[in-house]
């Protein structure tokens, strides 16, 4: 809801932000004061602080990096922790921050992947996740076919909001058991050779409920259902399902209020009817 | 010969849909794009997409009256096959997307579900929720996921494309890129360049564009010989929210799902908008627009609401300009099961619940109908020859245009839910082409006779990089200079344009353009620069403005989008039936005389410098013969009687000619 009349409006605030000039290097805390205007974000913020190019203490500065895209939280670019919190910058609002916390704004980047550059994160492993459960349809081909299979208004109304998940990392910034893996590039590495290294560690770490959630919504599908099978062997593979240790902070951190802890469960059932299956079917 | 290769710049949904049928057809593509391209622009597309479907089908609906509507709400600046084609896939392709899996809202039997959009009297436009951009474009990054996973594609995520590399024959070779965090500038040999990146409303400053819609990417290739065609057709939504960094969309499908546009009788009425009784109400749109209602073309809804407020001074609030759009008549769980995605974007941003209290909205520069010129070719009935090497390539050999970025397709206006039409259309459609076009090919860019040419083209942009971040400057900032030319684009080339308003803002951004030079950086460092690259764009949004700009103060007329008051023609006003007939007789003979001069697309070059010059293109109208759009117009019964019985007249005489025969099948 909007912030009531009576709340604190100041001329300007100040905005603390965790900079970091390059992987592998040190980080520090550099403070910028910024006029206070309503219906601020934290993008807007930024946007202003590169404007200024100097300090709280008036020293000159480089533009902070920061990522972002859509700005209206729905491709998930601007991910970072705001006053601790892991959300997105672009609906993170100023007058409401300033509500709970009048000291003013920290901003840090997110803790559970390798920092580029101040804000921006590199975070591919999401992506290499959801290739490691194979979060996608194998049709046929490209050619016309006629329509997709029909679907229950129910199996819709399951489907579509994990199909809303954009990546965006929150939930496993959140995630206890998701611990960073950072890897730096040998001298004598070729960027194909590094890429390769990196995706080996990254298959033997944690998916992450992201990926967990998207292999149930292409297992509920009912052309996605036929391989399954493949994307429960990912999740019983290292780093699958059993890593979670069911702290539950991925649901209540994510900004699309995706279901993950039903998906995780749902995906524990899957799992545990494939371990029978397969012992079975020997 | 090494392996040839085709490089798709941008990975919304006209670049990932070119990518995915490349793969499948078993080339291997490298796909470039400024972010991951899970988060690209298309994301932000919510209301859904356009096809005849079985339902409508059994309404009287066709292909052919999809075309018929697309280029009608145009007001027919567009070539007609491409049109046609779109059209005739449009089921199609909508059956693929259903197969990739995208979770389209579907009727109490399982079928997909239909919502009703602008400019058509059908429901047409199938949905995911308010988030069917979204859907879609996870759907074609799964797929290109797995061709990746599979080997056939590479992807550049991070990577800033700096231009076209042009051999001496100035046939394209590939092009030079950036890497937003190494600054690497590296050279990308191909064999055809596929540029599918989007709009470029940041020219604008604030629209209800991403960050990444800089339109850098056409402009640094019209900047190396590529024509821009219809600049000045810019779509400016009716309903965004304003805001201080962005102007965030409210999708069409609000109205399309009973969403009603109104304001108070009595201006700035400041009761809380549920006490004001109906009777009190000015449903503006409905009344003037008894037949389409709410849901008339883009460029309609945008004009009355701006003149709402600004000529009829009956904005809702007096600080700021904007207008209900209200859905609270409708049932919570109906609003959440088919509009949850765009309800939440508003209640988030504003802080109130759209489900209890009207919106406040206002119009908001929204999307480029014009862009890169590209070919086509055509078949003796009107469509597109499938795998024709010239579909979709711009006057630049080896490049093509896909997606918002090119110029096909919407005319003067485009109609809601056709752009992911458009996007997935041309992306899928062009593959075949450039698979013709690799088989014709002797060679391959990655031999090394090619060599010499990319590390040259590689080294002129490494020297301008280093200059730039090298240049003492003027201490110009900017991020100034973005909002400065922001505030004239969206003060002269909106809703509302003006010649002197033109000429005047020209100006402005000529001197802007001078100012751009001078711009020092305040970071110098050579990782992850985001200055540098913003300055770079900035930079190169100064062609496609002034050829923006020049477009628009040379079309003397209304079409579209594109609307100036001077050049307006009145409707019918007289009671006296002779004297009726007598003005529309003349309406029809300046509309006439207007479409010889006019019914014609704008193609900027630019030269060296960034100045563009104009020439004009006549369009392929001959499926559909252009007519008055009428939509709203006083006396309009009238006029299309009078337009009726000219174009009656004019088949009969076609009839007996050959030459005109296919003319004459269309209209029949």
């Amino acid at each position: 809801m909007i912030a009531p009349a009576h709340d604190y409006k100041p001329s300007s605030f100040e905005v603390r932000i965790l900079r970091q000039a390059g992987p592998g290097e040190s980080s520090h805390w550099e403070r910028h004061q910024v006029t206070y205007e309503p219906n601020l974000n934290v993008i807007s913020v930024l946007q202003k602080i590169a404007t200024q190019a100097t300090t709280a203490e008036g020293k000159e500065t480089t533009p902070v990096a920061w990522d972002c895209n859509c700005l209206e939280e729905v491709c998930g670019a601007c991910t970072m922790l705001v006053n601790g919190q892991t959300r997105q910058a672009c609906s993170a609002l100023v007058d409401k921050l300033l509500a709970e916390e009048p000291e003013g704004i920290e901003l840090r980047p997110m803790s559970k992947f390798p920092v580029l550059r101040d804000l921006v994160v590199d975070r591919g492993r999401m992506f290499r996740a959801l290739e490691r459960v194979r979060a996608w349809i194998p049709v046929d081909g490209y050619g016309d076919r006629g329509a997709g299979p029909r679907e229950s208004q129910a199996g819709q109304e399951f489907r579509y909001p994990l199909s809303e998940c954009m990546t965006c990392g929150c939930c496993v910034e959140a995630c206890p058991q998701f611990s960073k893996v950072e890897l730096t590039q040998h001298v004598d590495e070729t960027d194909e050779e590094f890429t390769q290294r990196q995706n080996e560690a990254y298959d033997q770490s944690f998916l992450g409920a992201a990926a967990i959630s998207q292999s149930m919504l292409f297992n509920e599908h009912p052309t996605g259902h036929m391989n399954a099978g493949e994307r429960l062997e990912a999740l019983m593979g290292p780093g699958g399902l059993q890593v979670c240790g069911n702290a539950q902070n991925c649901v209540s951190v994510c900004p699309k209020e995706i279901p993950l802890t039903t998906s995780i469960a749902k995906a524990g059932r899957q799992t545990t009817w494939h371990a029978f299956q397969r012992i079975f079917d020997r | 010969m090494a392996e040839q290769r085709v490089l798709v710049v941008g990975g919304g949904l006209a670049g990932l849909a070119a990518t995915m049928k490349l793969a499948e057809l078993g080339i291997s593509v490298d796909l470039m794009s400024l972010t991951p391209v899970k988060r690209s622009h298309s994301v932000c597309a919510q209301g859904g997409i356009n096809s005849v479907n079985e339902t409508t089908r059994q309404q009287g609906d066709s292909e052919y009256l999809h075309f018929d509507d697309t280029v009608y709400g145009g007001d027919f600046l567009q070539h007609q096959p491409p049109v046609k084609e779109m059209a005739d896939w449009a089921p199609r392709i909508i059956d693929l997307m259903d197969r990739l899996g995208v979770p389209f809202n579907r009727t109490p039997e399982g079928f997909r579900d239909q919502r009703r959009f602008g400019g058509t009297l059908y429901k047409r436009t199938a949905f995911a929720g308010a988030t069917t951009g979204q859907q879609l474009l996870y759907a074609l990054d799964e797929q290109v996921r797995r061709r990746h996973a599979a080997g056939r594609v590479e992807m550049y995520e991070g990577w800033d494309y700096l231009g076209p590399v042009k051999d001496d024959d100035g046939r394209c070779r590939g092009a030079i890129a950036q890497n937003l965090v190494t600054m690497e500038i590296r050279a990308f040999p191909a064999d055809a360049v596929i540029l599918a990146t989007g709009g470029c409303g940041l020219i604008y400053g604030r629209s209800t564009m991403s960050m990444a819609c800089t339109g850098s990417a056409a402009s640094r290739s019209v900047q190396a010989g590529v024509n821009y065609a219809n600049g000045e057709f810019i779509q400016v939504h009716p309903t965004a929210i304003p805001g201080a960094d962005k102007l965030r969309l409210m999708s069409e499908s609000a109205r399309g799902e009973g969403g009603r546009v109104w304001v108070p009788r009595k201006p700035h009425d400041t009761r809380d908008p549920r006490d004001i009784s109906d009777a009190e109400r000015y449903y503006f749109l409905e009344e003037r627009y008894p037949k389409y209602g709410n849901l008339v073309p883009r460029d309609i809804a945008t004009r009355e609401i701006f003149n709402v407020c600004v000529n009829e001074g009956l904005s809702v609030e007096t600080e700021r300009q904007c207008v209900y759009l209200d859905l609270t008549h409708i049932s919570r769980a109906e609003l959440d099961r088919k509009l949850g995605g765009i309800l939440h974007i508003y209640e988030k941003f504003q802080g109130v619940d759209p489900r209890e209290e009207p919106m406040k909205i206002f119009p908001a520069v929204h999307y480029s109908m014009g862009g890169m010129w590209a070919d086509y070719e055509r078949t003796a009935e009107g469509g597109l020859v499938p795998g024709s090497i010239r579909n979709h390539q711009t006057n630049l050999p080896g490049l093509y245009a896909i997606g918002e970025c090119d110029y096909q397709y919407h005319g003067g206006n485009r109609l809601g839910a056709n752009s992911l039409l458009s996007c997935i259309f041309t992306g899928l459609f062009v593959a075949p082409g450039i698979q013709n076009l690799l088989s014709s090919l002797p060679d391959s860019a990655h031999d090394e006779k090619y060599d010499t040419l990319l590390r040259g083209q590689r080294a002129v942009r490494q020297l301008d990089h280093d200059n730039l971040l090298k240049r003492e400057g003027g201490r110009e900032n900017p991020y100034v200079i973005h909002q400065e030319l922001g505030d004239v684009m969206t003060k002269t080339a909106t809703v509302v344009r003006d010649n002197a308003q033109i000429k005047d803002g020209l100006e402005k951004v000529n001197e802007l353009a001078e100012r751009v030079q001078n711009c020092s950086l305040s970071d110098t460092g050579n990782w992850t620069n985001q200055n540098v690259i913003f300055t770079k764009s900035l930079r190169d949004m100064f062609p496609l403005a002034k050829a923006l700009l020049k477009g628009a103060l040379a079309r003397d007329e209304c079409r579209g989008a594109h609307y100036k008051p001077e050049f307006e023609m009145p409707g019918v006003e007289s009671d006296d039936p002779a004297e009726r007939r007598r003005q529309a007789e003349a309406w029809c003979d300046a509309f006439e005389a207007k479409n010889d001069k006019w019914l014609k697309t704008t193609i900027a070059s630019v030269d060296k410098s960034g100045e563009p010059t104009l020439s004009y293109e006549d369009v392929d109208t001959s499926l559909i013969p252009p007519r008055p759009r009428l939509y709203g117009l006083v006396g309009a019964e009238v006029i299309e009687e009078v337009w009726k019985q000219r174009q009656a007249a004019k088949d009969g005489s076609a009839n007996g000619t050959p030459a005109d025969a296919a003319v004459a099948v269309a209209s029949s």
